[in-house]
Formats: structure tokens, sequence, C-alpha cells
């Protein structure tokens, strides 16, 4: 009896997931604590009971069937036996890991005219303490009791009238929740916000367009900075030394006419460093000013240390949908490499500074501009990932073109604001591959091609595995070092998410959204 | 069509529809001229400049048989048709209207009259032309080629002329025709069903349908050809035309 009050007392810190647990979740790679599995963007398991030696016996375990047709993009978090797995769209479902069985579900009742431009998502949760952090289609922030999903608070982030959504996973950094938002399609101003994680009070917001008066609103013609979009809906990373959070933004809109809006347009198709605690920049850089191809620079930022022409550097890199990769010091913000990783005719290169030097005739057009790579990029919002044992990132890469056309764009309150359009290119042969790139240069180590143009991120173990899933329904296994396939597995449905790996009962897993259901894979 | 034709068309906008009209709100002369604009660019590649079809369905009938009301026709454009090439569109609202303002003129163009005698054309589907070994139509004919049982109804007679005069000069986006031999020495040659990373499905001349590994064959071919020989001199001038009589006749179920 004393034992087991010992044990209770232990135990609330089970379940109780403090920063300083997110911090160190290397520590206990049997937890999935945060959406990229840390906070500097890897989305790597060090676990290693599945290997590249035994991943051909891997095994479907369990899996969890979502009640909706809409695209499964959820990460799933887990924590201490319970995995909290969002579903589309603005839901959340605890599951008990050891049986796939639900502990809890929060069903959000939404209003029946929110605005979204591609599929009423949720790309996951954040948890902190013992709450649970959802964004809404509705545009708001929830706060759910991780033991039982009843809601603790529910603040309204935008108006989602005016487009606005969020879509995102939440960042939990410290006593705040940070937060993206949605609807780069609807002439939105952008932002970035952070939420006091107890109360759900604001703590600060970053408007990623410059007021009048603050630097880089000049890169506007007229009032467009008031409906420019530099959207927010992929999470980004954090790195506690500098206090920085790393934040990819959105296109400028509208989308594919960019006359009226002129100059570079910041601080759209940006990676943004900003503090923490303030909210404030400290400093940015554009991968594609004055886009005019919808090419968001909403992919995850990665933190990795390493050499750059033999100096030590602490480096942000990113593999862009723009099809050029960049290696950036994350201290300053200055371009330190950067090259193509997928095709690409829109640019003759980058400059010194990293600014592409632009080729002539690749803007939209009314009879339509064939251009590399097409609308939905080379790489887009799902997940790369870095192996610290393999020193490899590794890119679901896209390789595919669009023709772009041009339209008119009048902005009206809460409808799409693109400017034009874009459709395949007729008989071209798309496809796509996993490529590992060495990621001070982003030359490429080795690649493993797929069949079409991949929309599901991957996840790297320290078994030397490197997980994805295709647009044809198979779960798939690859060796880190070579790239070599090891295992396979037909789900039946298009995989358009990130996996994770765990452990529940002592037993390493590997789980993924693929079609409409959740898949758990285990050894036998 | 092959199941996954939809996934070329990424992200089918699944927003809730924001119009509300019934009726084109967008049918003036200004509203028709920037809708012909805007159909040049995104529409005429595949439905012809004139609307009369090609790749994509003949727009210039009467009765448009997936948009008869202005509604059903806004919806087609701005969703697109799944699991065929028809993709959506991310037009602002308007310009879906004047798009669809300026399809509707099509249908009340003059459209290419179909002069011969679709009785004589019947007999050679079935005989000389051999049509039917590969093509249905109703309960009749073979398996290897697309269904012409209504493809009077998305084909002008132009385009089925050039079709049967040069098959070459358009195969569907995602028709690809197989060659392969096993690693045990096996050959199979046929149309593919479907194909992934490590895998095809293949139905071959014979109507047998294969699975393979990509891993156990020794040779792939995949190729965007089409086995359908041309008609050019095999149907004399007349033929030809009795030919596409007889097929422009042909409107499904009804």
């Amino acid at each position: 009896m004393r034992l087991l009050l010992v044990l209770a007392v232990g135990l609330p810190l089970l379940g109780q997931v403090s920063h300083e647990r997110i911090l160190k979740s290397a520590a206990e790679p049997g937890n999935w604590l945060t959406y990229s599995g840390n906070y500097s963007g890897h989305r790597f398991s060090a676990l290693d009971q599945i290997t590249d030696q035994n991943v051909a016996r891997l095994k479907p375990v369990w899996s969890y069937q979502v009640n909706s047709l809409q695209k499964f993009e959820s990460t799933p978090l887990v924590v201490d036996g319970v995995m909290y797995l969002s579903e589309a769209p603005s839901n959340v479902t605890a599951l008990d890991t050891r049986t796939g069985r639900p502990l809890w579900k929060y069903r959000r009742v939404l209003p029946d005219d929110v605005r979204v431009c591609c599929g009423m998502v949720n790309r996951g949760v954040a948890v902190l303490g013992d709450l649970v952090y959802i964004g809404t289609v509705d545009a708001h922030l929830v706060a759910l009791d991780a033991k039982t999903g009843s809601v603790r608070w529910d603040t309204a982030v935008a108006d989602y009238k005016a487009g606005y959504s969020v879509t995102v996973a939440p960042l939990a950094v410290k006593d705040k929740i940070v937060v993206g938002m949605a609807g780069g399609e609807y002439g939105v101003r952008g932002f970035l916000d952070a939420y006091d994680a107890r109360t759900g009070k604001r703590a600060w917001r970053f408007w990623t367009i410059p007021g009048p008066g603050e630097p880089g609103h000049q890169s506007w013609k007229g009032d467009t900075w008031k409906t420019g979009s530099a959207t927010t809906w992929v999470t980004g990373a954090y790195d506690p030394e500098s206090n920085l959070i790393y934040w990819g933004t959105g296109n400028p809109g509208p989308d594919w006419n960019g006359e009226q809006r002129g100059g570079d347009n910041l601080y759209s198709d940006c990676l943004l460093a900003v503090d923490a605690d303030s909210g404030k920049l400290k400093w940015y850089f554009q991968f594609t000013p004055h886009d005019v191809h919808d090419w968001d620079a909403t992919e995850v930022p990665i933190l990795v240390d390493g050499e750059v022409r033999g100096k030590k550097r602490k480096m942000v890199v990113f593999a862009n949908r723009n099809a050029f990769y960049y290696v950036l010091d994350r201290t300053s913000g200055e371009f330190l490499a950067g090259k193509a990783y997928a095709k690409q005719t829109w640019a003759k290169g980058l400059d010194d500074s990293g600014r592409p030097v632009l080729l002539e005739g690749t803007s939209p057009s009314l009879a339509g501009t064939k251009v590399w790579p097409s609308v939905s990029g080379s790489n887009n919002w799902y997940s790369p990932s870095y192996s610290p044992l393999t020193g490899l990132l590794y890119v679901a890469t896209r390789e595919s073109g669009s023709i772009y056309f041009l339209g008119e764009a009048e902005y009206k309150e809460g409808e799409q604001f693109n400017g034009g359009g874009f459709r395949s290119i007729p008989g071209e042969e798309e496809y796509g591959a996993i490529r590992a790139l060495h990621p001070a240069t982003g030359a490429v180590a080795w690649e493993y091609k797929l069949f079409t143009p991949p929309w599901a991120g991957v996840l790297s173990t320290a078994g030397n595995l490197v997980f994805g899933a295709t647009n044809e329904g198979q779960a798939f296994a690859l060796q880190a070092s070579t790239g070599k396939p090891l295992w396979r597995f037909q789900a039946g449905g298009t995989a358009r998410a990130n996996p994770v790996s765990y452990t529940s009962d002592g037993k390493q897993y590997v789980a993924m959204a693929i079609g409409t259901a959740l898949y758990v894979f285990g050894l036998e | 069509m092959i199941w996954w034709a939809a996934l070329i068309f990424f992200q089918q906008p699944q927003a809730m529809d924001m119009t509300t009209a019934t009726a084109n709100p967008y049918t003036s002369g200004a509203d028709v001229e920037q809708g012909k604009k805007l159909y040049g660019g995104r529409c005429a590649g595949c439905h012809g400049p004139a609307g009369d079809g090609g790749k994509g369905a003949n727009l210039a009938v009467a009765v448009l048989p997936r948009g008869g009301s202005d509604r059903e026709l806004y919806r087609v454009i701005r969703y697109g048709l799944a699991e065929t090439e028809m993709p959506s569109s991310l037009m602002p609202e308007r310009e879906i209207w004047q798009v669809a303002a300026f399809v509707r003129t099509l249908g009340r163009l003059q459209g290419e009259a179909a002069s011969g005698d679709a009785k004589r054309g019947e007999a050679l589907v079935s005989g000389k032309g051999g049509c039917l070994r590969c093509h249905a139509i109703g309960i009749a004919g073979g398996r290897m080629g697309p269904s012409l049982s209504d493809v009077g109804a998305r084909r002008s007679p132009a385009y089925l002329r050039g079709k049967l005069a040069d098959p070459a000069g358009d195969v569907p986006e995602l028709f690809r025709m197989v060659e392969l031999k096993t690693q045990s020495g096996t050959s199979v040659s046929g149309v593919r069903l479907s194909e992934d990373t490590w895998s095809i499905q293949v139905k071959d001349f014979a109507d047998r349908i294969h699975s393979f590994w990509k891993q156990e064959l020794a040779e792939l071919k995949v190729e965007r050809r089409t086995p359908m020989p041309s008609y050019r001199t095999r149907l004399n001038a007349d033929e030809m035309t009795d030919v596409v009589a007889y097929l422009v006749g042909l409107r499904g179920g009804q």
C-alpha cells in the first residue's frame, strides 16, 4: 500500500509534458513529444529495435480508421502510452498505444462556411503540461485536457470568414503555444502567434507582412500588403541556445498575378527567425522574392551543425518548394550555400546572397507558361528527416512541372484571391524520389525513385532506416545509408502524412496515417 | 479509367462552394469575351478552340451531359470530374461563370454535320473495320480499348475522323502499352491496368490479367502509344464518313 502511494505520488510526472522534456526528447525516444520529434525538425527516432536487418518482418499491428474522407495529414504525438491523433477537419482522438482503442474523443462543431483552399485538414497537435492543443479550420486554438479531451480554453486566432484557418500543428515552446495560420488563397494578412499555454491569452503576434512605417513595407505596392497572404501553415523549429523560432512563410497573394503587388513582397516565401519570448524578428531570408508560382516556403526547417567550406557552422537547412536547397547560418541568417536539388527552369541559379537569378519568360500567362517545378513544388509541407547517425538529410522529392496561367485578381473578403491557375503538363513523365542529401552542400548521396511525386514525409531511425509512403498506398522502408529498399506494405490509400516512431510496453512501433487510416507497424 | 487518374491533379479544392447563384450572373458580351480568353488558355488544349472536343469532351452540343444547368456547369469547371482528366480550377467565381458563359455559346454554334450513312457505318464498325475486336458498344465488343457506347456524346465528328486517321496523335494521358519479359523467360504484352513503384498489372490481348513485382522482370517497356491501327487507308473516304456518322449517333444508354 505504501509502495503504491509512493508510485502514485510519482505519477503526476507521467503524462505531464514539460518544456524540459521536449527539450530533452532525445533522452526518451519511446515518446514522440512534438511535431518533428525534436525542436530541431529532425523527425529522427533514436529507437533501434527495428533495423535494416529485421525490418523485412515488420507487420501492421493495429490500425485506426477516421470517419472523414478529407485528406489525413496528421502526425500523431505519443506520451507515455497515449497517442494524441488529430483528425480532419479539427478533431482529436486519444488512443491507447497497446490496443489502438480510443480513450477519448474531441469532436469540434464547425460553422458550415469555413474557407480552406485545399482540404479541411489538420496536421497534428502539440502537448504541454497536461494539455493538448489543436488549431481548427475555423481559426481557433483550443486547449484540451490530456486525460479527458474536455475543452480547457478556446481562443479565436482570427476571423475564419475573412479566409483564415488553422491547419498547422502548433509548437509548444517554454510556457507558450506557437501557432501559424493558413488562407494564402484568400488574400489574408499573415502572422505567427504565441499564446499563453495555461490561459489561451495571446502573448505576441508577428505580422508576416510589415505594416506602414515598418522595414519591408515598401516591398509592396500601395495597399496590396493588406491582402498579401504570407501565411504560416507548417510547423517550424526552435533553437534553445539562441531562443529563436524558425518558421517558414507562404506565397504572396494573389498567387499567380504579381503585377499589382510589385516589389519583393516581404516576408512572403521566407524563413523567419523570431525571438520565442517576444515574437520580435531577429532575421529573415527570402527564398523566392516576388513569387508568381505559389511556391510557399512552408517546408520544415532543419537545424543541424556542421562544416561549411572548412568553417564550423550552426546551420538551418531548407529544401524549398522552388527546387533549391539552402544552407543558412541560423544565428545570423547569412546564406552559406545553395543549389537545385530537383529539376527547375525558372532561375539561372542563386547569386552570392542566395537570391535567385531569374530566367525570362517564366511568369504565368494567359496562354499558359510551362515551368518546373510544379505548383506543388519539389518539396511541400510534409516533413524531411535528418539522421545524426548517417549525417544525411532525407527529402521526399517531387519531379514535376506545371503550366501556369495568369488571371484577374480582385479582392473580396472571404473569397479566393488567386490571379490565375495551373494545370499539369500533358504527356509529362513526372516521378518522385527519396533523395539523401549532404546537409552542408545539398549534394545527393543517393536517391530511390518513386512512381509518382510523393505527398508523404519521411522518418529516419537509429535502425539505419528511412520510412515513407507513396501515393499508390505503400508504406516502405529504405536502408538509411544506401537507399536500398527493405520493406513495404500496401495500405490501400494515398499517403499524405509523416511517420513517427515510439515504444509501447517497451517495443518499438512505427505509425503513419495512410489513406483514411492510421497504421501502426511492429515486429512480430 | 485508371483509378489513380485523379492523383495527377493535385489538391482538388474541397472548400465549400461559395457561389449561391443558380443562373449564371455573368453573361454579358464582355463576360463572354473574357470567358473566351480564359477558355483559350485553360480549356482549349483539351476541348479544342471551338469546343468541339479533342482529348476533352465535345462542348459544342446543345445539351451538355454533365452541365445541363448553369449550376452543374459551374461545378464541373470549379471541381473537375473525379477520376477523369478534367481538373478542378482555382479561378475566382466570376471567371468560372465567364468561362461557363462562353462554353454555352459553343453549343449554339453550327457544329459539323455528320453527313454519312450511319447504317452502313454500323456494318463497317462490326465488319470490315474490326473495331469491336477492341472496343465495346453496349453489350457487344472487346475490352482492350475504351468503350464507344457514348462516344458521340463526348467527341465531335472532326475529332473522330482525326482519331480514325491518326490514332497515335492523341493517346489518353495515362494509357500505356506494356511489353515485358519475366526472369524465367515468359513474355507478356498488353495494356497497363495499374502501376506503382514496385509492381505492375497488365491485361494482355486475350483479356488475361497479369500481375508482376518489377523485381521479377528481366525487361519492362511501358510506352504511351496505342495498338489501334490507322484507318486512313483501310477505309475509303465514303466509308470513313459513314463510320463517323454511326459513331456520332452513339449516345449511351438511352
